[in-house]
């Protein structure tokens, strides 16, 4: 038995350095050759659109792993993904360089606002903004999951309470004109570190900014998911109590998570920013925050892979669907969402690791492999594998 | 001479009015293997909610070690040495049995310390060894959820042992296993208790006989009878709430 040990420690070790391979080389495929493709395409403008969704990917991964792993639906992703947008908004909206008259962004003139908000403030320096960006949604999302979770609110009452809170959000920021520009959000950013947001290379920067900060990500929730905690987590999804009557206090663990997941969407939400050059309250709507849900949903829960993938791939098929047929496009995502949760409940990851795999080697005429002989002999594994499905 | 681990003094549990538990008092020796039997309603489940913490009581104590449990929440009463086997089996349902056990036997379980920490070579020995006891060695890298009923059954067994507690509450550990399984249960709960304490709730009259030292008879939320299986056996009040019934329902079971 002993032996055993070291053993697994090796092919672990093997199949992280191949699985860092590829995502490096995924990363780099993204940097270097796909903006080149496009480009050759004469679809130049589709990379920046890939720079924003992949941007979204980093939600969804906070998403995969709340929901995914830990089994907590939030429908309220949208605030701290808006929190973390508008707080990189009002850094930029402060570049102002020098010689302007007014060293107050512009919409406060329409409001006849003289003087800077307090709230602002602090916006003015760079590393206030990137802690703000990771910490405020992250503190946000702490409260609240404490308050929820330490009362043993749990389910579909958590649901409904994440979507209670897009509201109050919602309203919120909509309602601030002299200090947010209310409904109309935050945009026409000009400047950043003397560069000019809009410009091709800036925005080349932001490209490259978030696929770096969606790797990291992806490290980060790859670690937490793949040790202990990740067990936990997937304990805590599998049957909570019975945690607690194995000495564990479920209640940190989900605040936690639940932390480090709205620091994701915070994140996200200042990466989307300056590359659509816009964030407004309708990022907090609750129908955005849905859409996140729809997303994991169609990569596949529980997969981190899956989150990137559906995220990728709904908002592709929307901005192309909605090119063409503007209307048809709510349908069509209505459509989406009931076809992969009766179809494909693990979403389309999950129908590749299920099933898909042997299918495509059945039909590929090869032989399945079975990694436990011993299973495959044991009549009751036989029996619970062919009626578990039902 | 022996200290006792566990007093239940003058205990009521009302739910809106309905006392679940009736001024019942309850004591135990360290190292005792006490069966609870009681017909269907008698308490018996509610009698290990109060001791695990998942329900308070309206009136009376439970002290465990001479620690009074009343303040203490479900998961500090655990790590104060109380494990709970739940009626029907409850494990991990995506989790391997290894890592089932591993969750069960780590010893720190703050937040941070899983957040870094890994199983120490003696948790994983540990986690091998009871592997090995139940029986799951060519499982134990499946999901729990494709065990068998009985095999459930014995992880959770195993997660309860992995706790190290010193007081085990085994309720129903029987229900829906074959007559081979039951009796191997038996003798694992036999060799449990010679190093924990353990309460063991049970239907099963036969299986009772197999492992009772000493049994406490609940009924209608308060102890009717203690004493060795012959002596409650043959008490007529038992005999009167419980056993009369028992021979035709233990059949259909």
């Amino acid at each position: 038995m002993i032996e055993t040990i070291p053993d697994l420690k090796d092919r672990k070790s093997k199949s992280l350095s191949i699985e860092a391979g590829i995502i490096t080389s995924i990363a780099l495929l993204l940097i270097f050759v796909v903006p080149g493709i496009f480009e050759a395409l004469g679809q130049g403008f589709r990379v920046s659109l890939l720079g924003r969704f992949l941007a979204l990917a980093i939600a969804a991964l906070g998403i995969d792993l709340i929901w995914g792993f830990t089994g907590m639906l939030s429908l309220g992703h949208g605030v701290f993904f808006g929190l973390g947008g508008y707080a990189f908004a009002m850094y930029m909206k402060l570049q102002i360089p020098a010689t302007e008259t007014s060293q107050l962004p512009e919409f406060m003139n329409l409001y006849d606002v003289k003087e800077l908000p307090l709230l602002w403030q602090p916006f003015h320096s760079f590393p206030f903004t990137v802690a703000a960006i990771v910490l405020i949604p992250a503190l946000t999302g702490a409260l609240l999951g404490y308050l929820v979770f330490r009362n043993r609110i749990r389910g579909v009452y958590f649901s409904i309470l994440t979507q209670a809170t897009t509201i109050i959000f919602f309203n919120f920021f909509n309602g601030q004109q002299k200090l947010i520009n209310g409904t109309n959000g935050l945009t026409n950013f000009q400047t950043i570190f003397g560069a000019t947001v809009r410009s091709p290379e800036t925005q080349r920067v932001f490209y490259i900014l978030t696929i770096v900060f969606l790797v990291a990500a992806y490290v980060l929730c790859r670690w937490l998911t793949s040790g202990r905690f990740g067990k936990l987590l997937v304990a805590i999804r599998d049957d909570e109590s019975r945690l607690r009557f194995s000495g564990y206090n479920p209640t940190g663990f989900k605040v936690l998570v639940f932390a480090i997941s709205a620091s994701l969407a915070g994140i996200a939400g200042a990466l989307f920013t300056p590359q659509t050059g816009i964030i407004s309250p309708k990022s907090m709507d609750i129908a955005f925050s849905i859409e996140m849900v729809i997303w994991v949903a169609v990569g596949g829960r529980g997969s981190l892979v899956g989150a990137v993938l559906g995220t990728l791939l709904v908002n592709f098929a929307e901005s192309l669907l909605s090119e063409r047929f503007s209307e048809i496009w709510l349908f069509f995502q209505g459509a989406l969402f009931l076809i992969v949760v009766m179809v494909l409940p693990d979403g389309l990851v999950g129908w590749v690791r299920s099933q898909g795999w042997e299918q495509i080697q059945k039909l590929l005429g090869k032989r399945k492999i079975s990694t436990y002989p011993s299973l495959e002999s044991d009549p009751e594994v036989q029996y619970e594998r062919e009626n578990i499905g039902d | 001479m022996s200290e006792r681990i566990l007093e239940i003094e003058n205990l009521t549990v009302s739910f809106d009015g309905f006392k679940a538990l009736n001024n019942l008092n309850f004591s135990m020796e360290k190292g005792e293997l006490r069966t609870i039997i009681g017909p269907n309603g008698a308490g018996k489940t509610t009698f290990l909610d109060i001791i695990t913490g998942k329900v308070k009581p309206t009136i009376g104590q439970v002290r465990f070690k001479g620690r009074n449990l009343r303040s203490l929440a479900e998961h500090q009463i655990a790590r104060l040495g109380i494990g709970r086997k739940f009626q029907t089996p409850r494990v991990y349902l995506n989790l391997t049995p290894r890592e089932n056990l591993e969750l069960s036997c780590t010893r720190n379980k703050g937040v941070f310390a899983n957040l870094l920490g890994h199983a120490s070579v003696t948790e994983k020995h540990k986690v091998e060894e009871l592997i090995q006891t139940i029986g799951l060695e060519a499982k134990s890298e499946i999901k729990a959820g494709l065990l068998s009923h009985g095999e459930k059954q014995w992880l959770e067994i195993g997660m309860l042992v992995a706790q190290s507690p010193d007081l085990l509450l085994v309720d129903e550990p029987v229900a829906g296993l074959t007559d081979e399984e039951t009796e191997l249960t038996g003798e694992l709960l036999i060799s449990l208790a010679e190093t924990h304490s353990v309460i063991v709730i049970e239907h099963d009259m036969e299986f009772v006989r197999q492992i009772a030292r000493k049994v406490t008879v609940l009924h209608e939320g308060s102890v009717l009878c203690e004493g060795s299986i012959d002596e409650v056996q043959n008490d007529r009040r038992v005999i009167e709430v419980y056993l009369g019934q028992q021979e035709d329902s233990h059949e259909e079971a």
